[in-house]
């Protein structure tokens, strides 16, 4: 008895780590990938560090200096109203950073449960959850995230739940899926012979199994949810000073570009580098742990 | 077909009503009625106001009052503006926008279209990887960066084309057409291009080889009909993605159509009119992703049989 649960949890944990060494090598390979991998670590942290390590305070400003084009003491220049352009983006980063992580969680956590119920219930309310879901997917979210901005004014936490409430939608279809082709196979059924109940399978046996699909689709969120934060504070609807975002520094540096482009272009950067390094790292996800393209 | 189209039409019945009644009520959740910013307002005046606009009738009364100028098509009075209705302002906005979404949506289909069949025919050569990689810059430049950013480069510096304006100085229709276009192009390459992939490699393209036929005449007469399905599905969330797309090109280029209204109206809170607005773009959005489904049915063989054949 005890020599079998050891021989078979050796087997189990050699394959465990293979499968996931096995993508790490496929994802190693691919250079595109790593260079997105590279680039977020880099900005996370510059994010997390901010308060100790950008170059000038958020507040401080030197209205005599003005707009100033990049130089040694202001690397990226400065605003009109003679802030450090990069003390700008680094504290900006963070609110664009938190709005794409936090917002994404939410949407996870929302996407999975409800995708991970509809799957392993089944028949009625599988159909039921579902014909919601499709109902959902034909509201223009956009337009009712402007609603909602307005309704009740346009705050952080709002704005998180907000964006988070609409992308949950594609996480539960792609969980559901899977939930349907894993709780077929046998494992499962023997997890339910062993009489453990729906709750304990779906956590135990069933999100772990599915965590690649939901893993790569979660790389893909992140940037469209940025996008989403950024367009609203580009129309003035999302973040709001004083605090700011990259939406809303790349909305101050369009209306200021014809004299100083830079406002307009290094924030604009920061935001592109962003959601490209996001794209290329979840496409070499997807490649690396071998989702079959399911995106819609 | 007829049934598909039958059912469909019918799925679209409830998510319309939805719509309007969600749209109402969270307009009516909003704290501060439209009069009360308006400081010194006699309260004679203000209940006549609110009579006006059926204010002073108990919510559930408002609501069916509106549903019932809805079914009239009547969107409702503006707040901000007296004596203009919703109507009026989607009916001079309507055509700006339909006329960049048109435009915008051509740039996508020729940019998209063609590098995304190109693309597809030497996967994996610089022939694949060139404009696959414009289209990954195409996503991951929003708009509200990649219009300003040609209107730094063909407006102010080269001074090749007006910077903003909707029919005013010949050009000025081209930037807002573009950047709205740009970013759907790069999805429809994208998608087009794994279509194609998809199709290219089925049986019925190998025979259609094997009977002789030139390349040109596979990819055209046989491949593209399938490998456009995603493309064709895509277009109804790309109309949504459209129309929500111009309130930013419209915002930074100052066409004055829908978008720059809906902006507007969110900005001034003007209630009315986001209701409106709001009703009014919705089921425009809903009934064009029904055409794009029952367009990408009717291309489809397979699902076309699964409701009957023709």
């Amino acid at each position: 008895m005890s020599n079998d649960t050891t021989i078979s949890d050796i087997a189990t944990a050699e394959h465990g780590t293979s499968l996931w060494k096995d993508a790490w090598i496929r994802l190693k390979k691919n250079r595109l990938a790593l260079f997105g991998l590279a680039v977020l670590t880099l900005f996370i942290i510059v994010a997390l560090l901010t308060p100790w390590i950008a170059p000038y305070g958020y507040e401080t400003q030197d209205l005599d200096l003005g707009a100033t084009p990049p130089s040694a003491a202001h690397w990226l220049g400065t605003d009109i109203f003679g802030r450090d352009l990069l003390t700008l983006i680094m504290y900006g980063g963070r609110i664009s950073l938190a709005v794409g992580f936090v917002a994404t969680t939410v949407a996870l956590l929302i996407g999975v449960t409800y995708g991970a119920i509809a799957g392993y219930a089944g028949g009625k309310i599988d159909a039921a959850m579902m014909r919601l879901v499709d109902i959902l997917y034909a509201l223009p979210f956009m337009i009712f995230i402007v609603l909602l901005m307005v309704v009740f004014g346009r705050n952080l936490l709002l704005l998180f739940l907000a964006i988070g409430a609409v992308e949950w939608l594609t996480m539960a279809r792609i969980m559901r899926s899977q939930v349907q082709s894993l709780r077929q196979q046998e494992f499962v059924e023997a997890a339910v012979s062993l009489g453990l109940g729906p709750a304990t399978i779906i956590r135990r046996h069933i999100i772990p199994n599915a965590l690649g699909p939901i893993i790569v689709y979660t790389t893909l969120t992140i940037p469209s949810v940025m996008l989403l934060e950024a367009f609203l504070s580009f129309l003035g609807l999302g973040v709001q000073p004083p605090q700011t975002s990259w939406g809303l520094l790349i909305s101050y540096g369009a209306e200021t570009m014809e004299e100083f482009p830079w406002l307009l272009i290094f924030p604009g950067l920061a935001l592109s580098l962003t959601l490209f390094s996001l794209n290329f790292l979840g496409d070499g996800l997807r490649d690396a742990l071998d989702v079959r393209s399911s995106k819609d | 077909m007829w049934r598909f189209i039958g059912i469909r039409l019918l799925q679209a019945v409830p998510v319309i009503l939805a719509v309007i009644t969600v749209t109402f009520f969270l307009v009516r959740m909003a704290p501060g009625g439209p009069f009360d910013s308006e400081k010194a307002v006699m309260p004679e005046v203000k209940a006549a106001l609110e009579a006006q606009y059926r204010l002073d009738l108990p919510l559930p009364q408002q609501y069916l009052a509106y549903l019932g100028d809805l079914t009239k098509g009547d969107l409702g009075p503006s707040f901000k503006y007296p004596g203009r209705d919703v109507n009026e302002l989607i009916s001079a906005g309507l055509p700006v926008t339909a006329e960049l979404g048109i435009y915008a949506l051509l740039v996508a289909l020729f940019l998209g279209g063609i590098s995304g069949v190109v693309a597809s025919l030497k996967p994996n050569t610089a022939q694949d990887y060139i404009p696959m990689s414009l289209a990954m810059i195409g996503i991951c430049m929003p708009a509200f960066l990649f219009g300003p950013l040609l209107v730094l480069v063909f407006g102010i510096y080269l001074e090749w084309l007006p910077v903003a304006g909707w029919g005013d100085i010949p050009g000025d229709k081209i930037l807002p057409s573009i950047t709205l276009g740009t970013a759907y192009a790069a999805y429809i390459a994208r998608l087009g291009r794994a279509g194609m992939l998809e199709v290219m490699s089925q049986d019925y393209i190998r025979t259609a080889r094997a009977k002789g036929l030139p390349e040109w005449q596979v990819v055209t007469r046989h491949a593209l009909r399938g490998g456009m399905i995603p493309v064709v599905a895509f277009l109804g969330p790309a109309f949504a993605g459209l129309l929500t797309g111009s309130f930013v090109v419209e915002t930074i280029f100052q066409v004055p159509g829908l978008g720059r209204f809906f902006v507007q109206a969110a900005f001034n809170r003007d209630y009315t009119m986001i209701l409106g607005s709001t009703v009014f773009l919705s089921t425009l959005i809903v009934l064009f992703n029904l055409l794009s489904d029952i367009l990408a049915a009717w291309m489809n063989p397979r699902l076309r049989a699964q409701f009957g054949g023709r």
